[in-house]
């Protein structure tokens, strides 16, 4: 891995620590993911400060799209709703700003076009200012990312990019020497949302990526309870938990905290299963 | 006369090719998630060895003539001719192929790369419901499981469509996400090719998308132009002096452009639904209001907010609302090979009259855009020629008929009691949950 260009406290060790720290306490860390916006943007930075004091190790901030093609229903429905409130991307910087003045470790996660849209360049800046660490993208991938890669060298931003169980190994092999912080596994071939079992593509997917790496790992789409945290936390560095924190704002701070609570449980290894 | 250039020909390769990796200069590429790279890879391998495969090319022409009815002939439009100031309008008559428009081109070739994959599912997104008909066509000749998805607003604005895609045996999913028309159909379609693509081709209906979607598609379409290209030679002794065609997507006016591209004399002029009008905000003309972006796989002009969020778009016609436009476009748009020209709602409903009235064709409101556009290039194009010189040839591509859109014109015009059309309300004995019966 190289050093980035923007010196030795940037977003790319800060995110470095988190797996650093988890890995200290032999644990997976936790990623919880929440739109930018809702159900408000107020709301928003609550329930996302909820899932860092009940126990996520970084979260990942969405930037509402209004055409999330790896979406399933319950994010659709989520940004949909952030969308026709009028939320925009400097409100999503906004949160992430607000998270990090008070500690909280948070990335981005958007689709590409917003970004475009606002200048790589000024999205990179802008982002590493508020305080953020990298960006999720799940519809670019390093093939069309150059300018990406550069403004986030930059700024010292993490890009992070997917694989998935259909990546070949010289795809693997590609993405994983553009990305910093981590990388994301995609547990299934499908679109977000929660699953009632952890897919066996996840395992292998993850044992495919790691001859490739020495990022950590991440684990991602289907995750819904503790039990489920804690069999990903068995073979990933970390558990990323998306639709079923959504589904769980839906009925507020509580149920949110409720959740990460049992889920940070979960990757301890202290979850009982259900 | 020779015989005509089959659809073959189209597949063979041109000196207006994108990169390895589908870029058209700044244009196209690849703008998805990984999950689905591998499958997009598989695709443009495959159709790398069935362009030069002498069996999938000879059964490719087999089905176009014989299946679909190619060549499709080129009409003289004489009466439609008089209210175009002196040009002679020539129209190419994809409206004649079996199902009805161009879309059958790309199809028929998609679905036999599907069998050739091995693959025993297909699923498209459609708008007007064209693409959506010649794909549950294709996949009933082939025996293939076929999937429509297509917005709940056009599933009533062309319901006849619906019907159709039923009758021959697809599934049609109405997607009642976003704006429920076409560009909500195609996410849900890339929705479910990310969990299906062990099985399952996405026949993506336009040339747009991540490579090697927008140079596959162009490739089966390029018979269009190929044909009418020998034949108004063959009937006029010389090159059409414009080539016209409406652009939603793109397919049937790169499919009619291209092999004219190296035709410097020949213009090429796409005309986009300007809805509304483009000053209204109410429109879908993403070259002449857009600004550059990514959106369903490709770069390309982009009708979108401040933030880089899809606008909503309005056409009256279903198959041209959409906020993209296919990457080659924005290519020729910008190398100036191509022009782009706005029609509005209402002047593409007045082509629509114009035509059946003077030469006894019902059109697709999507084709009335070129008809409009060509109706009023004639005085340009006769005035730059000189009044002393041969009538200019405007070659239009008419890319598919009407019938779907007798209840939207019939609306339009006020030509029928609006009582006595289809309502929301289904006929006794029709399923009330589902408004369906058992075919």
């Amino acid at each position: 891995m190289t050093t980035s260009s923007a010196g030795t406290d940037t977003g790319i060790t800060r995110l470095g620590e988190v797996f650093t720290a988890a890995k200290a306490e032999d644990r997976a860390a936790l990623i919880g993911y929440l739109p930018a916006g809702y159900p408000t943007v107020k709301g928003s930075l609550g329930l996302l400060t909820q899932a860092l004091d009940a126990g996520a190790d970084l979260v990942e901030v969405g930037l509402p799209y209004s055409d999330p093609v790896l979406d399933g229903p319950v994010i659709q429905h989520a940004v949909d709703q952030a969308l026709r409130h009028g939320v925009r991307i400097r409100d999503t910087l906004h949160v992430v700003e607000q998270l990090a003045a008070r500690g909280g470790r948070a990335v981005v996660m958007t689709y590409w076009n917003p970004v475009l849209r606002y200048g790589v360049d000024a999205f990179a800046r802008d982002l590493a200012a508020a305080g953020g660490l990298g960006v999720i993208t799940p519809d670019l991938v390093p093939d069309e990312a150059g300018g990406w890669l550069a403004a986030a060298d930059r700024e010292g931003l993490a890009p992070i990019f997917l694989v998935a169980p259909s990546s070949s190994d010289e795809r693997i092999a590609s993405t994983t020497a553009a990305t910093r912080g981590f990388l994301y596994a995609a547990s299934t071939m499908g679109v977000t949302g929660a699953r009632d079992a952890v897919a066996d593509t996840a395992t292998t997917l993850v044992a495919r990526a790691r001859a490739h790496t020495d990022l950590p790992i991440g684990v991602g789409l289907g995750v819904r309870n503790g039990a489920q945290a804690g069999e990903v936390a068995s073979f990933a560095d970390g558990v990323i938990v998306g639709s079923a924190l959504v589904s769980a704002a839906e009925h507020g701070r509580a149920a949110v905290a409720r959740l990460t609570t049992e889920l940070a449980a979960g990757v301890r290894g202290q979850h009982t299963g259900r | 006369m020779t015989s005509a250039p089959t659809a073959s020909q189209g597949l063979a390769g041109t000196a207006h090719e994108p990169d390895d990796s589908g870029h058209f200069g700044r244009w196209g590429g690849r703008f998805m998630p990984e999950a689905l790279i591998a499958a997009v890879d598989e695709v443009a391998a495959e159709y790398e060895k069935a362009r030069r495969d002498p069996a999938f090319l000879a059964e490719l022409d087999r089905l176009q003539r014989d299946y679909a009815g190619r060549p499709s002939p080129v009409t003289d439009a004489r009466r439609l001719a008089e209210h175009a100031g002196g040009a002679r309008i020539l129209l190419k008559r994809e409206d004649l192929n079996h199902t009805g428009s161009h879309k059958i081109n790309n199809v028929l070739g998609q679905a036999l790369l599907t069998k050739r994959m091995g693959k025993t599912r297909v699923i498209a997104e459609t708008g007007a419901g064209q693409h959506g008909v010649a794909t549950a066509t294709a996949a009933a000749l082939l025996g293939l499981d076929c999937v429509v998805y297509m917005g709940e607003v056009d599933t009533e604005r062309q319901a006849l469509n619906v019907a159709r895609m039923r009758l021959l045996g697809a599934e049609v999913v109405p997607v009642t996400t976003g704006s429920r028309t076409l560009k909500d159909a195609l996410n849900e379609a890339y929705r479910d090719w990310v969990a299906s693509v062990g099985h399952t081709h996405y026949i993506l209906g336009t040339a747009a998308g991540p490579h090697p979607f927008p140079r596959m598609v162009r490739d089966f379409h390029r018979v269009i132009g190929l044909e009418a290209r020998e034949q108004v030679l063959a009937a006029y002794g010389r090159l059409p002096d414009a080539v016209v065609a409406c652009v939603g997507g793109g397919s049937n006016a790169i499919g009619i452009f291209h092999p004219f591209l190296d035709d410097e004399g020949v213009r090429l002029v796409g005309f986009e639904a300007a809805g509304e009008g483009v000053e209204s905000g109410r429109h879908a003309a993403s070259i002449t209001g857009g600004s550059p972006g990514a959106l369903h796989g490709a770069m390309s002009y982009l009708l979108q907010d401040d933030d880089g969020q899809t606008l909503e778009t309005h056409s009256i016609s279903a198959g041209l609302d959409y906020p993209g436009v296919g990457p080659e476009h924005a290519y020729l748009a910008d190398s100036g090979r191509a022009t782009y020209e706005p029609v509005t709602d209402a002047e593409a409903m007045d082509a629509f009259r114009l035509l059946c009235r003077t030469e006894g064709i019902i059109p697709a409101i999507e084709s009335a855009h070129a008809i409009a556009g060509a109706v009023r290039m004639g005085p340009r194009l006769v005035a730059e020629v000189g009044p002393d010189a041969e009538p200019p040839l405007i070659l239009v591509n008419l890319s598919g008929r009407g019938d779907k859109d007798v209840d939207t014109a019939a609306r339009w015009f006020g030509v029928v009691d609006p009582e006595s059309l289809p309502t929301e309300e289904p006929p006794p004995g029709t399923d009330a949950q589902t408004g369906e019966r058992e075919l």
